[in-house]
């Protein structure tokens, strides 16, 4: 067995019409990568999904072996054979080629992406910089006060939410890790804890807050520094403060002396903050006051993670490059950009000319000038399920679903890696095992032995 | 004189089990077709249920969508919501600012009626 193979935990055969339970597996939809899921399996299909929410359900339940071609070269039926060689062809004829995606694949095919892309001296990136790369680069310039999920279970008695909804993003975030459990120092669970809510506007997750605060849009940045001013000491102009923010001094004022008063204080922060214009700077706002609170007392925040493997994403590529996305290796050693090497830039400023996308889809997601140009040049997509990508692409990959059909290690949204248990097999390749085909070829094509 | 509004895109729950049921299937494709205003702004500016508006964002991009009112208090006035797809990719420019990250949120845009819902 190849090391690092997804098929180190391949399900457990399927007995015909017999049901199948799978205790503790994986769900892989959102950042929390909740384990704790019993699935019922029949045949090639997934029937239960005990303790999963609505969105963890949803993906379950909606993952069955689909009946369509393994690869599509233009559109037409092709054996993998084929598509694995044209894949190869077209990644190593092209003078820009750029490698996007990764955050539904396991650790194990992140890995052999950024093989493949040190080998074609491309670019790759991945989710993270359409979703928390501003965050990543406000790690960088401020650092980050951090701690697992399981410490905000067992020891968080003031969660503060910013510009995330989790009732609608992560459903079981308040359940599972921040606001209901009893932790060991919280034996009352949501009784001990102080729930704060800032958001512009008042979201389904609002419901589940002591206190809601509405900021104006636009306007995090100023709200931040409001905050950062309080907890250093510095007398600010309550008029100019409600001006700037759309929320009394008082309120502010009031939210400091809760936050210092705290023994341990959590800060999930979402898009609202790096999809607004300010972005790292937003970041970079949340990540200051959250070490500025350590003066008080313990304080930590985290960003909400969207994608099952967009965590891991970040850490595959890091180890593998030094940075954790828009990476560039044109000249033989990685150089780190975003604006320049994020792939919303080499799109819509029309220098890649050709690409690979694994579990993503930019055709839908993207803005107009990137969809565009994308349209222009050949590339590659892998996907479990067929989208705008995946039909636009000259070779198209149907993979088998990751954590359903495969094994593999993710990571949590704190960066904790997880084992997946898959269900059932797949007649599909995983992506695991197309980007391995496809490494294989480009490597003979361009002599390396 | 047409109103500014801010635009909000992200995520709600249909949106996210949509997209494992199939993005051409309808609960994704209802998601992420819907605007949603706020009732006092649909009042003040005599729009109902179902009418098809354009918004057209900084650079001149254009879509049409048709509305639908937000839950009570949900959406203060001044802001749209829609969930994240083709139509909110389609209000968000090329440029990142050097950041890899267009903005996605928080975008200005105005808003005019272009067709009556059939009542």
């Amino acid at each position: 067995m190849t090391s690092g193979s997804t098929q180190a935990h391949a399900p457990t055969p399927s007995i015909p019409g017999e049901l199948k339970i799978i205790q503790d597996a994986t769900c892989t939809f959102c950042g929390c990568v909740c384990d704790d899921i019993e699935l019922t399996v029949k045949d090639d299909h997934i029937i239960e999904a005990k303790r999963a929410c609505i969105l963890g359900k949803s993906w379950f339940l909606n993952h069955s072996v689909e009946d369509r071609p393994s690869c599509t070269i233009d559109g037409n039926p092709a054996s993998l054979e084929q598509g694995y060689d044209r894949a190869a062809q077209i990644l190593t004829h092209g003078k820009y080629p750029i490698v996007y995606g990764l955050s539904d694949s396991p650790c194990e095919a992140q890995r052999v992406a950024v093989s493949i892309v040190d080998w074609i001296s491309g670019t790759i990136d991945t989710t993270t910089s359409v979703c928390h790369g501003p965050s990543g680069m406000a790690f960088q310039g401020v650092g980050e006060v951090t701690c697992s999920l399981g410490e905000v279970a067992n020891r968080g008695d003031m969660i503060m939410f910013w510009g995330s909804n989790p009732a609608e993003s992560h459903p079981r975030h308040f359940t599972k890790y921040s606001l209901m459990p009893k932790g060991m120092f919280l034996p009352n669970g949501r009784k001990d804890r102080t729930c704060v809510i800032v958001d512009v506007r008042r979201t389904k997750s609002a419901k589940a807050a002591d206190i809601f605060i509405q900021i104006k849009p636009k306007k995090d940045f100023e709200a931040l520094w409001t905050l950062r001013a309080l907890a250093k000491g510095i007398e600010l102009d309550p008029e100019l403060v409600l001006r700037e923010t759309g929320v009394e001094f008082s309120v502010w004022s009031d939210l400091m002396d809760r936050m210092k008063a705290c023994k341990f204080g959590v800060i999930f922060f979402g898009m609202g903050l790096t999809m607004t214009r300010g972005k790292h700077v937003n970041s970079e706002a949340l990540l200051a006051l959250t070490r500025d609170m350590n003066a008080h007392t313990r304080f930590v925040a985290k960003p909400n993670r969207g994608h099952g493997n967009v965590t891991g994403a970040d850490n595959v590529v890091s180890w593998r490059t030094g940075y954790p996305f828009g990476v560039n290796h044109a000249r033989g050693y990685p150089r780190f950009n975003p604006g320049e090497y994020t792939t919303s830039d080499t799109l819509a400023n029309r220098e890649a000319d050709c690409a690979m996308m694994i579990a993503c889809d930019p055709m839908a997601n993207f803005s107009q000038p990137a969809r565009e140009h994308l349209a222009t040049i050949p590339y590659i997509a892998l996907d479990t399920k067929e989208t705008p990508t995946t039909r636009s692409a000259a070779v198209a990959f149907a993979v088998a679903t990751y954590g359903i059909n495969t094994g593999g290690t993710v990571y949590r949204m704190d960066d904790v890696p997880i084992p997946l248990r898959p269900a059932f097999a797949s007649p599909h390749p995983s992506d695991y095992d197309v980007l391995t085909a496809i490494e294989v070829r480009v490597k003979k094509i361009l002599g390396i032995t | 004189m047409l109103e500014t509004f801010i635009l909000i895109p992200g995520r709600t729950t249909d949106q996210g089990c949509g997209v494992s049921e199939g993005k051409f299937k309808d609960r994704y494709q209802n998601a992420i077709r819907a605007l949603q205003v706020a009732p006092g702004d649909m009042t003040r500016l005599g729009l109902a249920e179902g009418d098809r508006v354009r918004l057209t964002g900084e650079e001149g991009q254009t879509v049409e969508v048709c509305i639908t009112a937000a839950k009570k208090e949900e959406l203060p006035e001044g802001l749209l919501f829609i969930a994240y797809g083709d139509i909110s990719s389609r209000m968000m420019t090329g440029d990142t600012h050097g950041s890899g990250m267009p903005t996605s949120k928080g975008m200005e845009v105005t808003m005019e009626l272009v067709q009556k819902a059939v009542a």
